[in-house]
């Protein structure tokens, strides 16, 4: 009875927010043909790879019917710290006089283990206090901030080469940080889809009674969905700081949480909890990019291009709540 | 003069995307009569109603209330024109007294300001019509669910309709309770107002209605008086087959005890409760709402902090702390509220299905066994639902409990506790849940089923064990169950002391 124009239906209706993405693309690349160019593609992608990593992660929290407010301060964090051991030789203003850099490695990975354990330790406090994911991740939000100022007062720049890998370097013609990006996200699909933790989350976001009483330990997952969160903040932290070479203690990753949680939200993540797809947001942060790049090349003012985005967010999350409650 | 029906919904037609959930159905309602609205879950009746309220818009079909055809846009206009309803789900705010709740929407005001003392005095006036014994001023949420539901169903009679629907008023309320509701129906009725009740229950049916229409898969079946039909007759309209057994209990040889629950206690909830579970029985729990029988239930699953007492497992003590650690042990606990504990609505039934048992499908997931897996459970006990990859809150209340009873299969337990199993769905998944029991009890199972149905409890057991406000009254074998019995124990801290033999 018609089963393949509603597997059609069905796929449209699924995959609408890359339709979007597409007409977004169109509509611009018509405008200004130089938006469609292979350079342009590029510099749209790895300008967005940082917020689209914290996306990947931010999701995994909203999906279990939390938030993470801390992202960006997160990411100032770690900015400063990695940066301190990262710094050359041979430069004056150290933030350790004399001294070398460590081997970028092992900087990276102080780094990542950095955001695993604030991950940990908030992600502990909402599992077993139960106070809001919201409430948390604020207090958050400003402590780390303040550890990261009071950690340096001023910026931290020349950094090696070798640390600045990831966030500055080229395969070829390839960005690595782009690398990672695409990397991430096939990563985050897997832990979504394939793992017992993606499938615990989708339960916990759905119903964390039902998902309590089907055996799933819901604090532990709840900690782990943190950690992963406060993982990728990290991760941007350190391709943050080697793609533009320095951290700033004030300015770093600022307002950073906000953007990952819009992509995510775009991308069709329900802050109700219990729906999401890696997919989906992907498509979520390129929208977010094509406006943020596009509406620059077609020299709209930024004011302008915020409220876009403003109704976009908005606009976006109608619609799936929309489609959502026809499926009833 | 008085006209011959309150109420007339004549061929309604309501569809929905993909499904035709009213087929022109016809409900003729008299003034001052009980109109019972019968039929298996999904049948239409709610869908009905919600037509009626202006919640749902008809696709077709016309509504004649009080001799005027009328289309109502909203609840707000139905109640204005004196349709008031009952939910089934209820929806008060809990944080907002009870007579801040009773007047939700339509607060007596004095020019700009609430006026308290007023609200306050209506609905003390309005309790002591209706003989309640509630305080106005308490906290809603503090109240049982019981209350909470007479405060509702006060706040449906406040609104002097004279239609109310009632859509299963008492699945929360104990005896008396139900008894002081029958007093408000009488009242209802003898004031002229109409009362549509839907209900599962066939006691009750019988009690009270004066008409009865049945509906199947949103069809009209029939429309009869109450006293022109028993209830062999009414299933058998409903499910449109004979019904001959309804309780298909086999006795199957009882094995060894599997599981031994001494003195345990948690709180004030549950005290002192000691009994033995063996291999191939179904161990049946009678008691009133707040008994502790789902109490006992949580201890012994992990979800609830025990504070005395021992459980033993196959002559080994447990020591659960989590449903994780039950489950672990070969426990499982269908529990009784399936929306707020069982189902993930969004999910798809083989998440649904799969959920507690995910380690079985390593590293990564292995996709095509948790199809496979879905797919005979949900051939094996004969769930209808359009494919495994439908969310599950779009299956019926029957198909969903029995996507969770194969959950918990799909874990082998050796002991399943289950939990009203049968509260809410209909009398033909009634009957596959109950077969379904016996059948696992068949095959060595140990099963406890908590029940407020008396015919179910005592038509599933091989033994009961009666609680009375946390306590255990006793444990009945099969040849000493009888209602009044069970009721008398079931209602005093009296302990149940076996005859001589």
């Amino acid at each position: 009875m018609g089963g393949n124009s509603k597997d059609i239906k069905g796929f449209v209706s699924r995959n609408s927010i890359w339709l979007i993405l597409i007409i977004l693309i169109l509509a611009v690349g018509v405008i200004q043909p130089k938006f469609l160019s292979v350079g342009n593609m590029v510099t749209l992608i790895s300008g967005e790879a940082v917020r689209g990593i914290m996306a990947f992660g931010v999701m995994f929290a909203i999906l279990s019917k939390g938030i993470d407010l801390t992202i960006g301060s997160t990411a100032a964090l770690v900015a400063v710290i990695t940066a301190s051991f990262a710094q050359e030789a041979d430069y004056a203003n150290r933030y350790f006089e004399g001294g070398k850099p460590l081997p970028a490695i092992l900087v990276i990975l102080i780094g990542l283990a950095i955001g695993v354990v604030i991950g940990a330790i908030y992600g502990a406090i909402i599992a077993y206090t139960k106070i809001p994911a919201f409430i948390a991740t604020l207090g958050g939000q400003l402590i780390c901030r303040a550890g990261a100022k009071m950690y340096s007062d001023s910026p931290i720049s020349k950094l090696t080469e070798s640390y600045r890998f990831l966030g500055h370097a080229k395969i070829g013609p390839v960005p690595v940080i782009i690398i990672v990006f695409f990397l991430m996200f096939a990563i985050s699909a897997f832990l979504l889809t394939q793992t017992r933790f993606g499938k615990n989350v989708f339960a916990i976001g759905g119903n964390d009674q039902a998902a309590r009483v089907a055996g799933i330990n819901v604090e532990r997952t709840t900690v782990l969905v943190y950690v992963w969160c406060s993982f990728c903040a990290a991760l941007g932290a350190i391709l943050l700081t080697g793609k533009t070479g320095s951290a700033t203690p004030a300015s770093t990753g600022l307002n950073y949480e906000l953007d990952a949680i819009a992509a995510a939200t775009v991308g069709g993540t329900s802050h109700t909890g219990g729906i999401c797809r890696a997919s989906g947001v992907l498509a979520g942060i390129l929208i977010l990019g094509v406006i943020n790049n596009g509406l620059v090349m077609l020299k709209v003012d930024d004011n302008m291009t915020n409220i876009v985005k403003g109704l976009i967010i908005v606009g976006s999350v109608i619609l799936d709540m929309r489609k959502n409650a026809k499926r009833v | 003069m008085q006209q011959e029906y309150v109420l007339e919904m004549i061929d309604i037609v309501k569809e929905f995307p993909g499904v035709k959930a009213l087929q022109g159905v016809t409900l003729k309602v008299r003034p001052g009569k009980v109109h019972a609205l019968m039929g298996e879950n999904g049948a239409g009746k709610s869908t009905l109603m919600k037509c009626l309220l202006g919640i749902y818009q008809a696709n077709s079909g016309k509504i004649i209330y009080d001799g005027k055809e009328v289309h109502f846009k909203n609840t707000q206009e139905a109640l204005n024109a004196g349709i008031s309803m009952i939910h089934q789900e209820l929806s008060p705010v809990p944080e907002r007294n009870v007579s801040e709740n009773l007047w939700l929407g339509r607060v007596p005001v004095k020019g700009f300001k609430v006026d308290h003392k007023k609200m306050r005095q209506d609905s003390l006036d309005l309790f002591k019509r209706l003989n309640l014994d509630v305080n106005p001023d308490a906290k809603m949420g503090s109240l049982t669910v019981a209350k909470m539901q007479m405060v509702e169903i006060a706040k449906a009679v406040s609104y002097d309709s004279k239609v109310i629907v009632m859509d299963e008023p008492t699945s929360s309320l104990t005896e008396t309770e139900v008894e002081h509701l029958f007093k408000i129906i009488e009242d209802l009725t003898a004031r002229n107002v109409a009362v549509i009740y839907i209900s599962h229950k066939m006691e009750e049916i019988f009690r009270i209605a004066d008409d009865v229409t049945v509906f199947r898969d949103g069809c009209h079946v029939a429309t009869e008086e109450a006293k022109n039909l028993d209830i062999d007759k009414l299933i058998t309209l409903m499910v449109g087959r004979e019904m001959t057994d309804m309780f298909p209990k086999v006795d199957c040889p009882i094995g060894d005890v599997v599981l031994k629950v001494e003195n345990l206690s948690a709180g004030t909830a549950v005290r002192n409760v000691s009994f033995e579970l063996h291999r191939g029985e179904i161990l049946g729990m009678a008691g009133l709402v707040g008994a502790g029988r789902t109490e006992t239930a949580e201890a012994i699953f992990g979800m609830r902090h025990i504070t005395g007492g021992k459980i033993y497992k196959d002559g080994k003590e447990l020591h659960i702390k989590s449903p994780e650690q039950a489950i672990k042990n070969g426990i499982a606990l269908l529990t009784e509220d399936r929306r707020g504990s069982g189902i993930i609505g969004l999910l798809s039934i083989i998440d649904n299905t799969v959920i507690a048992d995910l380690k079985k499908y390593g590293f990564p997931l292995n996709h095509k066994k948790m199809r496979a897996d879905t797919e005979k459970y949900v051939e094996a006990l004969n769930t209808k639902t359009p494919s495994v990859d439908t969310p599950i809150k779009n299956l019926s209340g029957g198909n969903q409990q029995k996507v969770l009873v194969g959950r918990w299969l799909l874990t082998a337990p050796d002991v399943l506790i289950v939990d009203e199993p049968t509260r809410g769905i209909d009398v033909g998944a009634k009957a596959e849940i109950h077969s379904l029991l016996s059948k696992l009890a068949g095959e060595g199972k140990a099963i406890i089923m908590i029940s407020s149905e008396m015919p179910e409890v005592m038509g599933m057991s091989d033994r009961i064990v009666i609680m009375h406000e946390g306590l255990m009254t006793g444990i009945l074998d099969r040849n000493e169950f009888d209602s009044e019995l069970i009721l008398k124990f079931a209602t005093s801290d009296e302990k149940y002391v076996k005859e001589a033999q």
